[in-house]
């Protein structure tokens, strides 16, 4: 089976001249679809720059970064876009459109595929929701909702379109304990229903439970990439 | 198309999210276009105004002396120049005109007034004006004119005391008699005007010499080639004689008040900034609009949405408030080019090409402001989103 991702020898700098640095160092990673990674490491240890690099959110510069068999170095931004089709983000912040409901937040995930008629987005966004546990909430727009139930519309414009890869950067940072924890479930639940492999960027030790891996990060490389203890 | 309608859609609804912003930014527009528009207005009545005499000038040449710029401020021309005109064998005649500013007194209110008079023998013909030949009998009588009912209201109710039967005025010290209206219309140079026979034009302008006239109008022969023939008299006159056609005489008029007055220029420049506030406008709250919400579009970018569709949202809404500020600008303007005619006797005339040209004007306005918000758009990098 083809591996989600596949990444080999991926370098990556920021800065120019005098500045440059090197942020990521021969990086070596592959995960098989449907599997759920979680990504740690202290701040600065490039593991945010590494999840941009795997969302076609950067160009990459050297090393081999494959993203469902397609390779990434030197493709167009075009190329890229394409592929971040593929790919449903969960942010720290919801950023959802305050302009928008709940449901018209999560139809915009679905407007960029031309295949799926106005009728067919309402209720796909619509069953969503209900499924995030949002169903009596559609057409409230996000400021009428709580931090966990914003998020939660978040998570459901992520997953509605069936991405085959969720990356997820704390997401559960501004939640408090409880709801944290009701957000990282529920985003395991769906991305295992619909067989999406996941990457999650955390610092949360409380959500640690949902990863089948964890690769923790040091100073631009991987330090250990180990089954989860947990299991 | 399908990506247009869907970012257009985007774009009203977050217009419409806040109703307050909307209307504040839909003012802006209206505020643009009503600007424009009345400066537009403006601009043409005074040139429909300051050409009327001029227009209401016959013949297919106008002689004009070297030393005129316009018609409402002649130098004379030798009265033999018409004469030697004759000479061409296409000239059927040639008829002089005679223009002059005189005092009339206001019968009511005895005020006293600058007016415009225009004289020419009452049987040419040469005034096309409404009322003017059918009063060319009484005309000829001694101490007798024709009030142009388009004049200021300073002049008095003449229209109401000649219905009355009182038709005696004083007009530079003279008693002369009204026998009749015409229409012609205020300008910025004259405020009235009056319409006599030439012999009464001298009784009226004392200090005029009598072989001297402001415009000779050329009559040509049925068929005649009326370039061929002004470039034949241009050869043929002296100097101190300008011979043009009566559009060039027109273009002439209209040419004086555009350059030489000035005037063209300060209503263009009120164009200018009425465009500028509401370019101002509109680029204000379409930036603040890209600018509150970046990290929204960062992340429809991060989504797969193309920096295409984004630019497409903002410059649909550009266009929107273009839209939604044009029809009521129009009709305000509508209603205010009606108040300003009644308060300044000018022709103020909202023509729909006047129209489709400040649509355009305001719609490559409210594009521009768009353009230039979408800058903002830049900073929306998906990649800083982590």
């Amino acid at each position: 089976m083809m591996p989600a991702i596949e990444i080999k020898g991926l370098e990556h700098w920021f800065g120019k001249g005098e500045l440059r640095r090197q942020i990521l160092f021969d990086i070596d990673l592959s995960t098989a679809p449907g599997e759920i990674v979680i990504l740690t490491g202290p701040s600065g240890s490039g593991k945010t720059t590494l999840l941009t690099l795997i969302g076609a959110l950067r160009a990459v510069e050297q090393g081999s970064l494959r993203l469902f068999g397609r390779e990434l170095r030197g493709a167009s931004d075009d190329d890229r876009i394409a592929v971040r089709r593929r790919i449903g983000f969960i942010f720290q912040q919801h950023n959802l459109l305050g302009f928008l409901s709940a449901r018209q937040n999560v139809e915009m995930a679905l407007e960029l595929d031309p295949t799926i008629d106005a009728g067919e987005r309402r209720s796909l966004a619509s069953v969503m929701l209900a499924k995030v546990g949002l169903g009596e909430r559609l057409d409230h727009p996000p400021s009428k909702l709580s931090g966990g139930q914003k998020q939660r519309v978040a998570v459901a414009r992520a997953l509605v379109g069936n991405p085959d890869l969720v990356l997820a950067d704390e997401p559960t940072a501004s939640l408090d304990k409880v709801t944290g924890q009701e957000v990282a479930t529920l985003i395991e639940r769906l991305a295992r229903e619909r067989g999406a492999s996941i990457l999650l960027v955390t610092h949360d030790p409380r959500i640690l439970g949902i990863a089948d891996r964890i690769i923790a990060m040091e100073d631009g490389r991987i330090v250990n990439a180990a089954e989860n203890p947990c299991d | 198309m399908r990506s247009i309608w869907l970012a257009s859609r985007l774009a009203w609804r977050q217009l419409t999210h806040q109703p307050a912003r909307l209307a504040s930014a839909v003012a802006g527009v209206v505020f643009a276009c009503l600007l424009v528009f009345m400066q537009l207005g403006f601009h043409d009545a005074l040139f429909d105004s300051a050409t009327s005499t001029a227009r209401a000038i016959r013949g297919d040449i106008i002689m004009f002396s070297r030393q005129s710029e316009t018609t409402s401020r002649t130098s004379g021309l030798p009265r033999a120049r018409l004469m030697q005109a004759l000479a061409d064998p296409d000239v059927a005649r040639v008829t002089p005109i005679y223009l002059g500013q005189v005092i009339w007194k206001n019968p009511e209110t005895a005020v006293r007034r600058s007016i415009m008079v225009l004289g020419a023998d009452p049987d040419s013909g040469v005034f096309a004006l409404e009322g003017a030949s059918a009063a060319a009998e009484r005309l000829r009588q001694r101490d007798t004119l024709l009030f142009d009912a388009q004049s200021r209201p300073e002049y008095g109710p003449i229209g109401e005391r000649l219905a009355r039967g009182a038709t005696t005025v004083e007009v530079a010290n003279r008693t002369t008699e009204v026998v009749g209206l015409f229409r012609l219309g205020a300008s910025f140079a004259a405020d009235g005007n009056l319409l006599t026979s030439d012999v009464n034009f001298h009784r009226l302008v004392r200090d005029r010499m009598p072989d001297m006239v402001d415009v000779g109008a050329v009559f040509l022969k049925a068929g005649a080639d009326v370039s061929a023939a002004k470039t034949r008299l241009q050869r043929l006159l002296p100097d101190d004689v300008r011979v043009m056609t009566r559009d060039e005489f027109i273009a002439n008029e209209r040419a004086y008040w555009a350059n030489s007055a000035a005037i063209g220029f300060i209503f263009l420049f009120g164009v200018g900034m009425g465009l500028i506030v509401g370019f101002v406008i509109v680029y204000q709250i379409l930036f603040t609009d890209v600018a509150n919400h970046l990290s929204e579009y960062a992340t429809l970018k991060a989504m797969g949405y193309s920096d295409h569709y984004l630019l497409a949202v903002v410059f649909s809404e550009a266009l929107m408030l273009a839209a939604l500020g044009f029809v009521p600008g129009l009709a305000l303007s509508w209603w205010l080019f009606d108040v300003s005619a009644d308060a300044t006797f000018l022709p103020m005339l909202l023509r729909p090409d006047m129209a489709a040209f400040v649509f355009v004007l305001i719609f490559a306005m409210c594009a521009a402001s768009g353009a230039v918000a979408v800058r903002k758009l830049r900073d929306a990098n998906p990649a800083d989103m982590f």
